[in-house]
């Protein structure tokens, strides 16, 4: 039977070059059919009919019932193969779909993203992943018990983990139905359970081993349809196929239109310019926002354990690092490319959609006048002045359509938009994979194994694994039809909970001996209830918060935005217009002066707090650096650990040979 | 695919084994060193060069302005090489002082 593994491992580039082929054939295929006059219905249904069926086909032959295949995998991922499934895991409904249209909308302010998810590698090779590949075992919860001497620090281990991953896994789901529902025809509730079956049988039979090879696979569709619309708009605005290098050119001619828009009296972002407003000032705001978003999505990065735990795979720490630049190699092939998608896409409508006359707009737009799950159609086009031609303010397009819409809007084939659409499935799909299965993973190992039934039998931890797995994915499928695209913001928010509660632990688990129990679990609860705590009162209760750190005037603008907002029933507005009609009873709030203030904007229909101006996405800026100071200081005021926890340290720090724990307890199986 | 087999062997950690204290001390010491080194290397890339971007902007190569370049690119293709570096720096130091796994 090893035999045969080697067998299989060695032929992996067999294996992969054939399925690359057989991608390339069908892709053909497809566009022979679309030339043969086939319905483009038919060839949405045929790409994703055929992609989720492929990776069904490898989560059903990598069916496993041994414990180390089904939780690692059997650690024999080689380096390149843990990259490509890492950039999958990693690339979510976020980055294929959403990227590029946050760098249409706010131009420089949306790098923040490409540099945040980028980075944030460097920590993960340079601080955790050799280290917690060293350790060995299942999962980021089991080296915070070893470490932390039992089950209260994995216990809240479990709960940061639950708690970033679930807010993130019903956001890719969301993603799933947005894209079976465009390209299936179907609604949104139908849709989201479609890509729930598609999840499930990448990821239920086989586990880590199943969604290792699926990711690898969903890696390949991905970037493949990532980089063929961007290398065809860059042939046909450039003559050259790099789109990468030749964005440059439509960067140049993007700030051309804008200079002669403004100098007509339009207002937009510009979007080449640094820290910039829609009026060209210097905003320190947008400054402070921009790096404190790169900082929250770098240390999220390193602290997201359905990241971390696909390290766990890898043969030897030697590979694991080697394959934490592998990773990064594969999703920096993505990045790189969606400043320049972004590019075209604003160049083509700039040139040939805005100045144009209303009743001869090209036929993309009408496709996409649809209504979004937002409320307001994906593209909107209203005339305002009445003069028949269409001004930049007349114009709208919701971001999250820019690449989906790109095929069309540079009136590429409609095969192409089948491979886009494919791409962000796989996108959606391998990154809910891996985060349903470190949910899951955490409920059948670290709580029901190590805190339940220390005894249980293989045969039962696995049947306990796969029926929690199933749970988790109903409950998140729910409440992704049920709250529906509201919650994509969550995104951003299981980096800053995953980093304020996990990072510091992590951290200085390994690179600090003098860091005891006690401090790490303090900064863990200190670091998550914050974090996770600011980012539900700023975003729910907005005006809870600006009232105890707000001036006056900053308590006046918020009830004013508060009754100007539609949505809210007036039964609700009536006591804020009562504080309103007396201003003079209005005072600054409690905290306000010294160190607090704090301003509000109306996100998402909700009245939203920014204390000290920092939007609530970048939340994990608290969190991060008080986790490390109280980590920090309840462990120099309490005992240091033992010599044994000293030594099992050590043992984790040195590649060779075996780990030195502490207590047998925390040894697998 | 039809290639991957049902079963495989667990595969047994090593023993753990008695590395001389001093030596522990001199490869933690240089791990360290090359920790700081890769991480002051991330901090200029990811903040550092951007808090000048204002400035870099008025560059202009290709039609890229230099500031939106470094962020788009430049400063992510600093993280991929530096990653392999680093990947290649520290399996020579494990090597260096005998720790590199069997």
């Amino acid at each position: 039977m090893a035999q045969q593994k080697d067998a299989f491992l060695s032929q992996l580039n067999k294996i992969y070059g054939g399925y690359v082929g057989g991608f390339a054939v069908f892709v053909l295929l497809l566009a022979g059919l679309e030339q043969m006059g086939v319905p483009n219905r038919v060839i949405g249904y045929l790409f994703v009919a055929l992609t989720i069926g492929v990776y069904a086909y490898i989560g059903i032959l990598s069916r496993t019932m041994q414990v180390s295949e089904y939780y690692v995998a059997g650690r024999r991922v080689p380096a390149i193969y843990n990259g490509m499934a890492t950039g999958s895991d990693w690339m979510s409904a976020a980055s294929f779909i959403g990227m590029a249209g946050s760098l249409y909308a706010l131009g420089y302010g949306g790098l923040a993203f490409i540099l945040g998810w980028t980075g944030g590698y460097m920590l993960v090779a340079v601080l955790i992943a050799p280290y917690l590949r060293k350790f060995g075992q299942y999962t980021v919860p089991d080296f915070l018990g070893a470490r932390y001497g039992g089950n209260l620090a994995r216990f809240v281990g479990v709960t940061v983990l639950i708690t970033a991953s679930f807010v993130y896994v019903v956001a890719q789901i969301v993603g799933v139905g947005i894209i079976t529902q465009r390209f299936l025809d179907v609604s949104f509730a139908v849709a989201v359970f479609i890509g729930l079956g598609g999840i499930l049988v990448c990821s239920m039979l086989g586990g880590m081993r199943a969604v290792t090879w699926t990711q690898v696979a969903q890696y390949i569709v991905l970037i493949i349809a990532y980089l063929i619309p961007a290398i065809l708009m860059s042939v046909k605005l450039t003559g050259v196929p790099i789109p990468q290098l030749m964005y440059g050119i439509a960067l140049e001619k993007i700030e051309a239109l804008e200079a002669t828009m403004r100098a007509a009296g339009q207002v937009m972002l510009p979007h080449t310019q640094a820290f910039a407003g829609p009026n060209q000032q210097f905003d320190l705001n947008r400054a402070i926002n921009f790096f404190a978003l790169v900082f929250c999505l770098m240390v999220g990065t390193a602290s997201l354990p359905h990241i971390l735990m696909r390290y766990f795979t890898t043969p030897s720490v030697r590979e694991a690092r080697q394959s934490v630049a592998w990773s990064l190699f594969f999703i920096f092939l993505l990045y790189f490319t969606a400043p320049a998608y972004a590019a075209f896409a604003k160049l083509e409508v700039y040139q040939n959609v805005i100045g144009q006359r209303i009743d001869a707009l090209p036929a993309w737009l009408e496709n996409w006048r649809l209504m979004s799950p937002y409320g307001v159609p994906w593209v909107n086009v209203v005339d305002r002045n009445n003069d028949g031609i269409l001004q930049l303010a007349e114009f709208s397009i919701h971001p999250d359509v820019i690449v989906l819409a790109t095929p069309e809007i540079a009136g590429l084939p409609y095969v192409i938009a089948g491979l886009v659409a494919a791409g962000g499935l796989a996108a959606a799909l391998s990154t809910a994979d891996g985060l349903l299965l470190a949910i899951a993973n955490a409920l059948s190992h670290d709580i029901y194994y190590r805190m339940i039934d220390r005894h249980a039998p293989t045969k039962r931890r696995l049947i306990v694994a796969r029926t929690i797995l199933i749970s988790v994915a109903v409950v998140a499928a729910y409440t992704a039809g049920h709250l529906g695209a509201d919650i994509l913001f969550l995104v951003a928010w299981a980096f800053s909970i995953a980093a304020a509660g996990l990072f510091a632990a992590l951290v200085l688990g390994v690179w600090d001996k003098k860091t005891n129990s006690t401090g790490a679990i303090a900064g863990m609860v200190v670091g998550y209830v914050v974090t996770f705590g600011y980012l539900l009162w700023s975003e729910f209760a907005g005006l809870s918060m600006i009232e105890l750190v707000g001036s006056k005037e900053a308590i006046i603008r918020a009830y004013q935005q508060y009754v100007a907002i539609p949505t809210i029933a007036a039964e609700a507005k009536a006591p804020i217009q009562a504080l309103l009609a007396n201003q003079a009873a209005i005072t600054d709030g409690p905290l306000h002066g010294g160190i607090f203030w704090g301003q509000t904007v109306v996100l998402r229909n909700r009245v939203t707090c920014q204390l000290w101006a920092i939007n609530n996405i970048s939340g994990g800026i608290f969190g991060v650096p008080l986790a490390f100071l109280v980590t920090y200081v309840v462990s120099r005021l309490t005992t240091a650990p033992s010599q044994a926890m000293q030594d099992f340290i050590e043992s984790i720090r040195i590649p060779r040979g075996g780990v030195k724990l502490v207590d047998r307890e925390h040894a697998v199986d | 695919m039809a290639l991957v087999p049902e079963e495989a062997p667990a595969v047994k950690p090593p023993p753990p084994v008695e590395i001389d204290p001093a030596v522990a001390r001199a490869y933690w010491a240089k791990t360290s060193t090359l920790m700081w080194t890769t991480l002051a290397i991330w901090f200029v890339a990811s903040f550092v060069v951007h808090l000048f971007a204002p400035s870099l902007n008025a560059i202009h190569i290709l039609g890229f302005p230099l500031g939106f370049y470094m962020a788009a690119q430049g400063s992510l293709i600093v993280f991929v090489v530096t990653l392999f570096w680093f990947a290649r720096r520290q399996n020579q130091i494990d090597e260096e002082f005998g720790v590199a796994e069997e």
